[in-house]
């Protein structure tokens, strides 16, 4: 089972973990990733802004690549928008499988995607200033290990 | 056709979406990139230099050699940084 979901409000991984691994006693291994807002003691918040219908069409695409690479049972991706404070959830991404090599790869290559594909950007509030997070070449050299 | 802008190239450009009607000799996202220059003040300022731009073509990624037309959704914005 795929869910894909965009929303500006709160997830509870616990709940998603429960829906994700619900009626499947086959699976062996369920590998959570949860991504926060990092704070740096200046942060006020950090605003998440996307592209409506792209966003979605490329987190499907991103899962249906992770499926053909690895037998998963399940993938949940959660990605938040709007204004969040630091300490605050913004994207979870959870992999079921039979084993948990499989799990722990995927999990690993859609973050990595997500991060370079999935067109979501990130502006900063710090005191009365704003400014756009820029790209971090860490991350195109993670998706790229995957090609 | 349809422009969509997005982060900062929505802030310079002034608006997040606007209607265009594409000339016959514009074929590429980059000629369509140099057209656009021309449009404003704001737009001058987000086009100036493309390096720093992406574009998508009826919502996937595309280079900037692709091919446009008139019916096309296209969008503009700075390397994404989500997750």
């Amino acid at each position: 089972m795929i869910t894909i979901r965009v929303q500006s409000d709160d997830f509870d991984v616990g709940v998603e973990c429960e829906s994700l691994t619900r009626h499947q006693g086959e699976t062996g291994a369920l590998v959570t990733f949860t991504g926060l807002v990092r704070g740096d003691g200046k942060l006020r918040a950090l605003r998440l802004e996307h592209y409506p219908g792209m966003t979605e069409r490329e987190i499907a695409l991103i899962t249906s690549e992770a499926e053909s690479r690895w037998p998963l049972q399940g993938i949940t991706i959660i990605h938040r928008v709007g204004e969040l404070a630091p300490g605050a959830r913004i994207v979870l991404v959870a992999v079921a499988a039979a084993h948990r090599a499989a799990a722990f790869a995927a999990a690993q290559f859609l973050m990595d995607y997500l991060k370079t594909r999935a067109p979501f950007w990130k502006e900063e509030f710090r005191g009365a200033d704003s400014r756009w997070v820029a790209p971090n070449s860490g991350d195109d050299e993670a998706a790229l290990k995957w090609r | 056709m349809r422009l969509l802008y997005f982060a900062w190239v929505r802030q310079k450009v002034g608006c997040g979406e606007e209607e265009f009607r594409l000339p016959d000799n514009v074929p590429t996202v980059a000629a369509l990139v140099e057209l656009l220059k021309a449009r404003g003040p704001g737009h001058a300022q987000a086009f100036a230099d493309p390096s720093l731009l992406r574009a998508a073509c009826n919502q996937e990624h595309v280079r900037f050699d692709a091919a446009v037309s008139d019916d096309d959704e296209i969008a503009f914005f700075p390397p994404v940084t989500g997750g």
